[in-house]
């Protein structure tokens, strides 16, 4: 499968805008990256090896956590992943005393 | 490093901070991050998710995201940043805009809108590798007559 990776991840797959990797679930399939390119981990994954909240993951259009069986979901050698971190903001609830920059 | 980006592309993030206000606009910049900065080839309008609580919160849905992605790609462009309005706020980050921020590399462009008129734009390069290192850094927005030029 073809797994697509967004631009600040391009940093640890040799700037590599898509990999490929054989496996047969959509785990499989990550865990085969993460293998290939061991940095990508800890920004994929919690310490307890749950997808971070803030990375997204579809399977072709669907996200990965809305499916039936989730990571385990099969996927064929012509499906696509990608992972796309979330993109959000604001000035926040209580933006006049919340703005700062540091 | 600068934000590269054409006199249009600039005037019409601003534009759709005017036409959302007084909710927050968002929107997607495509283009080729190069030692210098970010150079920005177009600039892609989406629609703000958080429509519960659209006057100081923005969202682009992660599937429009990727359509967006997907275009850019046929077009051999990149995401490098992405912009928002702040409707009667500073152009400054806030504390949401910096905890929501995850696209290491990207330029993250903010617009004041007083009073539905766009008023100061600010760039902000977020720096670093990790949600831990992570930081927002101002940078100079350099306007450009057309994609590609340097002034």
């Amino acid at each position: 499968m073809k797994i697509n990776i967004p631009t600040p991840l391009r940093a640890f797959t040799d700037k590599q805008a898509t990999v490929e990797v054989n496996g047969a679930t959509v785990q499989a399939g990550l865990d085969a990256l993460v293998a290939a390119h061991p940095e990508l981990k800890n920004h994929l994954f919690t310490s307890d090896g749950k997808l971070r909240s803030f990375v997204n993951v579809y399977l072709n259009d669907d996200d990965v956590r809305y499916l039936p069986a989730a990571e385990a979901s099969a996927v064929s050698a012509d499906d696509e992943l990608t992972i796309i971190p979330s993109i959000a903001g604001g000035t926040g609830l209580s933006a006049s005393r919340a703005l700062c920059c540091r | 490093m600068k934000l590269h980006i054409t006199q249009a592309d600039y005037d019409a993030l601003r534009t759709h901070g005017e036409e959302t206000y007084p909710h927050e606009c968002c929107g997607v910049l495509l283009g080729h991050a190069k030692d210098d900065g970010n150079h920005v080839s177009a600039i892609v309008r989406a629609g703000n998710t958080r429509t519960d609580s659209a006057h100081n919160r923005y969202n682009i849905s992660p599937m429009e995201l990727i359509k967006i992605q997907r275009e850019g790609r046929k077009q051999g462009l990149d995401i490098v940043g992405f912009y928002h309005s702040h409707p009667d706020h500073p152009a400054m980050w806030s504390s949401t805009d910096f905890a929501e921020a995850h696209w290491f590399g990207c330029c993250y462009v903010i617009t004041s809108v007083d009073k539905g008129k766009a008023n100061l734009t600010n760039a902000f390069h977020l720096s670093g590798t990790t949600e831990d290192d992570k930081a927002f850094q101002q940078e100079e927005i350099l306007i450009t007559k057309a994609v590609g030029e340097n002034a």
